[in-house]
């Protein structure tokens, strides 16, 4: 143990990308040594890919618009499944920490009196993000890099945790190994914020980079934190879907937001078909009325393209397997159509840039082929909504990795918000507790179980190769665990995983400890394997179908699983255990909201 | 499916280039055919790598000597059976492989100033014109890729000057404080101090790399240049600060 390089810090944080560094930057600012940890270098997080922008009732281009119409979508949003309380506080604070990134420099696209320009986007009644072009998150990673790096926090690059560290039921410590030198490191703190993302990886096509292979949700639950609404994944409704490599990198919504429309491959709007009861009286119905809610939102209703994702997500699904699909899979987006090229190229440059580049189509003079691509996880560790801290001692969780804000569906424009509303409070009260506590000595048996467990791909005598592995569970997760689901196919899904855990005990690498990507890939499937199966089990206990969780065998929405979130807790055999309980209703002021 | 010809660097200063018979599918990037030679013949192969959509500027390498991102170097570039050589960015020591130890440019980032803006007005608003944004606004779309750090030849030739060079990604960011237009100590003098801009003779190679297309010689470099000779060296204002100092 003595050769263990260690640290000790007040407030750990696991993950850079938007909440991470703004927890990092609350914690430091309220006096405690921080230090942020992260896979890859600093700046390159998932956050950079968000590209539509941060939904805050600012009101800058509809002076209507308030918290309390952003909370009432928020929670429509996601089926009314949402914690109550995270939805009123990301709608009333998210406001302040976007003019907070501008008083770093942030530069957001400008209205014509000079004050920050908000666009459209699904589920949002009135023009709601605030945006850099389609490169927002490219903005917002970049400013709270350059604040950490003004603050000097301390930031531990590619560096990976394999294991939180537990004393007395609650976090003292953390341990895990560097990329670059396989060499192991271990950390002392006071408190620990997951800030870590989300688990796309898990199926084959997705939005997601090689990071989101579910880290944080895993490391959480094996601390003995709770999780729930781990059902609900965010099926993005547009991804690119050729060529084939492209598969599932993601096509803003704001080309939608901006006068895109979705086409079958009769030409048809066919989203026209497929408006739910839920949000009829507030969508158009016929063409001309959608086409005019772009420039008068006070005598016409929203076009049935921004509807929220799971509903668009499930009509593409619908038209492709009726045969209206395009040749490549998918259904068409057309923005060439409709808008005229300079508008196009200012406002959507890098889908521009993207499309040119890797499918070689010019989206100012043909239509871009699209179809769902896994996206985001509603589902993660459960937060108390003040503070974030989870069920553990200790241990804060912010952004993707936690859960409660979105509910069964989370609206686009809310990521981003979310993680500098949340990522601060995390910040703040994690310092709060780191202040008032001293460290603890790290439990030596669970460090050299964590050490055996680094080095293991290395010593086994298995032959199974972890990249195998990995993609086997990546496909069987995309046909078994899907946008549509049912009871057969999730149970058949949970023993083909049992199996798969058995080959993972077998894998084995090669080479040396310097920046192994096997190895790497090797640690990682601990992780995916084991939120690949609360999800299925999660999925399995839902007789329903809301928001990000679709059942073909239970095809409504039912009032009983309405008012309840499953829980996953990890169990004594090292699988998942599921619970339901009841979700806790809003006080009377805001359910008036939901009375018209 | 066709197979490329790839030759890729294996190892650290001591290694060498490997050649390799890898299959693809059409439409696949560079990057994709490395992940392919990952997954079925080299396990242990580095290379970095996030979006693989050409936002976060992780994959920078030398395809055929050009830095370029090989998420965004689609295979149809080159003729098939074609070598399609690989190797990591030159001007940073070598890691293993494709991966380089890129610290340089986290250090060079901590010198660089932060914007300090004026306080917003009494509604609380900063208002700033769409037109006055948007050349900083070029400046933000840097994806850090390093790529310009790595073809200037300033370092690359002569990593010496490494202490005193911040090189053309961090010109753009200076530039973008400089030229924000709410900060308060947006002079050119102050933020283009120290970082050997001096250095810089204006040929371009930075430009001419950058994925994002962000003009950084023209629009970041010899503006900085520019104003920092005018404000230094304009003969009216150095004949004010000799009477000045004559008056100290």
């Amino acid at each position: 143990m003595a050769s263990i390089e260690s640290h000790d810090y007040d407030v750990l944080i696991i993950g850079a990308g938007g909440a991470g560094l703004r927890a990092a930057v609350e914690a430091t600012a309220r006096g405690c040594k921080t230090a942020i940890i992260t896979k890859s270098l600093l700046g390159k997080a998932h956050t950079v890919m968000a590209e539509g922008g941060m939904a805050a009732a600012m009101g800058n281009v509809w002076e209507q618009d308030n918290w309390k119409v952003h909370f009432r979508d928020t929670m429509r949003g996601g089926k009314m499944l949402n914690n109550w309380r995270m939805a009123q506080i990301h709608a009333q604070e998210a406001p302040d920490r976007v003019l907070e990134l501008e008083s770093w420099g942030a530069l957001f696209d400008r209205t014509p009196d000079g004050r920050i320009l908000q666009r459209d986007f699904g589920g949002h009644r009135y023009a709601r993000l605030a945006h850099v072009g389609d490169r927002t998150g490219l903005e917002m990673i970049r400013i709270l890099q350059q604040k950490s790096v003004a603050e000097d926090i301390d930031v531990f690059s590619e560096c990976t945790i394999n294991q939180l560290l537990v004393n007395d039921s609650e976090i003292n410590g953390a341990i895990g190994y560097w990329r670059e030198t396989g060499e192991l490191i271990q950390f002392r703190a006071k408190s620990v914020i997951m800030a870590t993302g989300g688990l796309g990886r898990i199926w084959s096509v997705t939005s997601n980079s090689w990071e989101g292979t579910g880290d944080g949700h895993s490391l959480a639950m094996n601390a003995g934190a709770e999780m729930i609404d781990m059902e609900f994944v965010q099926f993005h409704p547009t991804g690119m879907v050729a060529p084939a490599s492209v598969k599932g990198i993601l096509v803003t919504e704001g080309v939608r937001g901006d006068g895109g429309t979705l086409r079958n491959s009769l030409g048809e709007r066919f989203m026209f078909n497929y408006i739910p009861p839920m949000f009829a009286s507030e969508t158009a119905d016929t063409e001309e009325e959608a086409d005019r809610w772009y420039t008068d939102k006070e005598n016409a209703r929203r076009t049935p393209d921004l509807l929220p994702r799971d509903e668009v997500a499930r009509a593409i699904n619908s038209e492709v397997k009726a045969g209206r699909g395009s040749p490549s899979g998918g259904v068409y987006l057309d923005i060439a159509s409709r808008r005229d090229t300079d508008y196009i190229k200012r406002r959507l440059p890098s889908m521009y840039h993207q499309f040119m580049e890797l499918a070689g189509v010019d989206i100012t003079k043909e239509s871009m082929e699209v179809g769902p691509t896994a996206h985001y996880v509603m589902g993660g560790v459960r937060v108390d909504p003040e503070s974030t801290a989870t069920s553990v001692g200790g241990l804060y969780a912010a952004g993707e990795v936690a859960a409660g804000l979105h509910g069964s569906n989370r609206l686009g424009g809310n990521s981003l918000s979310d993680l500098l509303v949340f990522g601060k409070r995390a910040g703040e009260f994690a310092a709060e507790r780191a202040l008032a506590i001293e460290h603890s000595t790290l439990d030596k048996q669970q460090v050299d179980e964590a050490v055996a467990r680094i080095a293991k791909p290395f010593e086994s005598e298995g032959a199974e190769n972890p990249y195998t592995v990995q993609s086997e569970l990546r496909e069987l997760m995309q046909s078994k665990v899907g946008i549509i689901r049912n009871k057969t196919d999730l149970e058949s899904a949970l023993g083909e995983i049992s199996k798969l855990k058995d080959r993972e005990a077998n894998v084995g690498v090669s080479g040396t400890h310097s920046y192994n990507p096997g190895w790497h890939t090797a640690l990682d499937l601990q992780h995916l394997l084991s939120m690949s199966e609360a999800i299925t089990k999660a999925a399995l206990e839902r007789e329903e179908s809301r928001g990000g969780h679709t059942r073909d065998d239970f095809p409504a929405p039912s009032d009983e699983f309405g008012k309840l979130n499953i829980v996953a807790t990890l169990g004594d055999s090292g699988g998942v255990n599921i619970k339901r309980e009841s979700l806790s209703q809003m006080p009377e002021e805001l359910a008036e909201l939901f009375k018209d | 499916m066709p197979s490329a010809n790839m030759t890729v660097w294996r190892g650290d200063d001591d290694g060498q280039y490997e050649k390799y018979e890898v299959e693809y599918q059409d439409g696949m990037v560079v990057l994709d055919v490395i992940h392919q030679l990952q997954a079925t013949q080299a396990g242990d192969l580095a290379v970095r790598w996030n979006c693989k959509a050409g936002k976060c500027g992780s994959c920078s390498a030398e395809i055929n000597g050009q830095p370029r991102l090989q998420c965004m170097t689609r295979m149809t570039e080159f003729e098939e059976g074609e070598e399609i050589k690989i190797a990591p960015l030159k001007a940073f020591p070598l890691i293993r492989d494709l991966v380089t130890d890129v610290t340089y440019n986290y250090q060079k980032a901590k010198t660089i100033p932060f914007v300090d803006l004026m306080e917003p007005d009494e509604n609380d608003v900063r208002r700033m014109a769409q037109i006055d944004i948007e050349r900083v606004q070029e400046f933000h779309k840097c994806i850090e890729c390093y790529m310009c750090q790595d073809v200037c030849h300033v370092i690359r030739d002569h990593p010496e000057n490494q202490d005193n060079f911040a090189g053309p990604r961090f010109f753009v960011q200076l530039a973008s404080v400089a030229m924000h237009p709410l900060d308060q100590n947006a002079k050119a003098d102050t933020v283009s101090h120290g970082f050997g801009l001096e250095y810089c003779n204006i040929t371009k190679c930075c430009t001419e790399v950058c994925p994002e297309g962000i003009k950084i010689t023209d629009n970041a470099i010899i503006p900085l240049k520019e104003r920092r000779a005018d404000e230094l060296y304009d003969p009216l204002r150095a004949l004010g600060r000799f009477i000045n100092n004559l008056k100290k």
